[in-house]
């Protein structure tokens, strides 16, 4: 579904990535873990397409297609979907609007009919139960005023609404106390299937616990520098990234190697 | 021949015509005026009131004031009062080329206590009803003011008795149709104690007719009263517009006021209050402009005696080469202790070209008082933008929908459905949507109950 071949990108002229793979099938959930300014929320900010970020190498495919040719809006309608690390706050634009306008882009992009009013609350209000969120809610506006947890289960409830193929999840346990952090994992795991996959971009194993990954990835300088099972994580829970620090290059390259072997 | 000539001329040309021509003190009042504005001039850039706002183009054309005679296609008068009502059970008053029109206008059932009817009207049956108010040192008054005064061949007045109340709101409608015209709607409105009405002052012209608009408005507010006063500004394109909007608020009493500024070429709108003992007062506001237009408010709340509150929100969005400017001044006089004042000004600029001067101004003689200000100048949130992007919405729909959102906040604070409405599409219809395929049907329909706003980011 996704192909990531040595990819790079920077910002302000600071490159942040450098040369990353990755290969993620459907029903597949990868976790790419790696510690802070090692490039993972430029990883997701970049696979969403935005647009501060200077693609400078590398190709990125998606079903088979660029998608680094595609506007962010594009990439939403053919299903890739970011929850982000830090939703914005958009005072005016009710949390209904959105939910509604941006579904029936997505769905109009698939040749289905829109939504009429009802059907749509019916939907919403469905998915609403999975992420724990009150029907005040919806006549919020988009994230004002929520707390940190709020946010990030609202930033799930549209991923439930909006049913991507491709769901990358950008540090979404940050901030989340255990019993919101359960909430979220539940409405994430609800959502697992054959055809979609997700990435979870994480700094803590704490999450994995929550959200069993297939493949584990560290993420350092911009690369991934070893891939691995659900095991990697604790290790590196364990460890600490340190331990991948201090030049052991051969072992961390085979390891990508053997990563990309095992997802082939 | 200069300004103070021409309109001098003017005068002299139209005088006889004038209501209430007849009546000694309003022709002593009106001769005063003349003489007042004559000794003013047309302001200039070098007035510090009048530094952003150029009128020397005004001043070059011959706008004149029109004779009774002139009389606009009936027809099309009366699509025009179709198409710009709000509801019809609201009370309309019409105006055309600033002469009040029985037939066009409706008054459904007022209550004993209100007369609500033109200056003409009044000045003929009961002239003392508007005396006590149509000069007076109290209001403030700049050069157009005065020329307002002298030249004033009607307008509105709105008289509510002691404990009168006026359920219905109040639409004075003002059409201007004459080409090179010039019109000095005068109007009143005067709440007795405990009274309570609310009015519409909209001013509309012919697409592409060059007229200049000069309306002065006064407002007594009684003791405990309340008075809700809207001003929707859709000049045509070429107009020019000069407004004041003078109110005057006894102890406990409350005003609102509301201007939205989407017309004319060059709009400046002059809009003061002043405080009594624990009196409230709103001020909101909303202009839009393109093209070469300019938009200037100017507002002025006094605080003169104690616990009075005032609360003001301008919100500007700028495209093209426009202008906008926002000065907005709260006195706090020594004996105002106890004074709550809040005040914003926010504005989006939409391109390189457009420009904004805002100047919140803040004089405080009271040592016990809480006064906040603020302005913001921005462009739309390249954050939120990429955010409504990621969830599927093309660019012109995100930042529609942005643009929408920054000036539905002050359409969220007016009561009145009917006009909401009409601001909404008006607001819709000016959007960058281009080609998406969202329908701001939907926003119109969906637009929750009620949505506070305390405070939008600063961009």
């Amino acid at each position: 579904m996704l192909k990531v071949k040595n990819l790079q990108a920077r910002i302000e002229g600071k490159e942040i990535l450098r040369g990353l793979d990755l290969d993620v099938n459907a029903g597949e959930v990868h976790a790419i873990m790696g510690p802070n300014g090692s490039g993972k929320s430029t990883l997701a900010q970049v696979l969403a397409g935005r647009e501060n970020y200077e693609v400078t190498g590398g190709t990125v495919e998606y079903d088979g297609g660029n998608l680094l040719e595609l506007a962010p809006e594009e990439r939403a309608r053919a299903g890739l979907f970011l929850a982000f690390q830090y939703p914005v706050e958009i005072p005016g634009v009710s949390n209904v609007y959105l939910l509604k306008a941006a579904l029936n882009a997505v769905r109009k992009h698939r040749g289905e009919p829109e939504l009429d009013a009802m059907d749509f609350l019916t939907l919403v209000k469905d998915r609403m139960k999975l992420v724990e969120i009150s029907q005040e809610f919806l006549y919020r506006a988009v994230n004002e005023g929520f707390s940190g947890g709020e946010k990030k289960r609202n930033e799930i409830l549209q991923m439930a609404v909006l049913e991507p193929r491709l769901a990358i999840l950008d540090e979404t346990d940050s901030g989340l106390d255990i019993d919101a952090l359960k909430i979220v994992a539940n409405g994430v795991n609800s959502l697992r299937s054959p055809e979609r996959a997700i990435i979870l971009v994480t700094h803590y194993q704490r999450l994995l616990n929550y959200i069993v990954p297939d493949f584990v990835h560290v993420l350092q300088d911009g690369r991934i520098v070893k891939s691995g099972g659900r095991e990697l994580a604790l290790e590196l829970e364990e460890r600490g990234y340190s331990w991948l620090e201090g030049g052991d290059q051969a072992a961390a390259q085979s390891a990508v190697r053997a990563g990309a072997g095992k997802q082939a | 021949m200069n300004a103070i000539e021409r309109y001098s001329a003017d005068f002299a040309r139209v005088k006889s015509t004038l209501p209430g021509s007849s009546i000694d003190w309003l022709q002593e009042a009106r001769r005063d005026a003349l003489s007042r504005f004559a000794e003013r001039g047309i302001p200039t850039t070098r007035d510090e009131d009048w530094k952003y706002t150029d009128v020397t183009s005004l001043e070059k054309r011959a706008l004149f004031a029109l004779l009774p005679t002139a009389r606009a296609d009936a027809a099309a008068l009366a699509a025009s009062v179709e198409r710009l009502a709000l509801a019809a059970e609201y009370h309309l008053l019409v105006f055309v080329d600033g002469r009040y029109d029985r037939d066009l206008s409706r008054l459904v059932g007022l209550p004993a206590g209100a007369t609500i009817s033109s200056m003409a009207e009044v000045l003929e049956r009961d002239p003392g009803l508007m005396e006590a108010h149509f000069v007076s040192e109290l209001w403030p008054h700049g050069a157009f003011g005065w020329l307002n005064t002298a030249l004033a061949s009607d307008g509105a007045v709105v008289h509510l008795d002691a404990d009168t109340v006026v359920e219905q709101p109040v639409h004075l409608l003002f059409l201007a149709t004459g080409n090179a015209s010039a019109v000095h709607p005068a109007n009143l409105i005067v709440a007795g104690n405990s009274a309570r009405v609310t009015v519409i002052e909209h001013y509309a012209g012919d697409d592409g007719a060059t007229y200049f608009t000069n309306a002065l408005t006064h407002v007594v507010v009684g003791e405990n009263a309340n008075v809700t006063h809207y001003k929707l500004q859709q000049e045509s394109a070429k107009a020019f517009h000069v407004a004041g909007i003078h109110a005057r608020q006894a102890a406990r009493g409350r005003f609102a006021s509301h201007s939205i500024s989407l017309g004319a070429h060059l709009a400046r709108i002059d809009i003061s209050t002043h405080l009594a003992a624990a009196s409230h007062c709103e001020l909101n506001g909303l202009y839009l402009a393109d093209g070469r237009r300019h938009v200037d408010h100017h507002t002025r709340i006094d605080h003169a005696e104690p616990d009075a509150t005032s609360s003001e929100v301008y919100r500007g969005i700028l495209d093209g080469g426009a202008r906008g400017v926002f000065n907005g001044k709260v006195v706090v006089h020594q004996d105002a202790q106890r004074t709550d004042a809040k005040q914003e000004n926010h504005n989006l600029l939409l391109s390189k070209n457009a420009e904004i001067d805002t100047k919140p101004e803040l004089e405080i003689y009271a040592d016990d008082v809480k006064c906040t200000h603020g302005a913001t100048i921005g462009q739309l949130d390249d954050e939120m933008l990429f955010y409504l992007r990621s969830r599927g919405l093309d660019e012109a729909a995100a930042r529609s929908l942005l643009i929408y959102a920054f000036a539905h906040d002050i359409i969220d604070r007016m009561a009145l459905q009917p006009l909401r409405k009409r601001l909404e599409r008006q607001l819709v219809e000016r959007l960058p949507l281009g080609s998406t395929e969202l329908s701001f049907s939907e926003l119109l329909e969906e637009a929750p109950p009620h949505q506070t706003m305390n405070e939008s980011r600063p961009t």
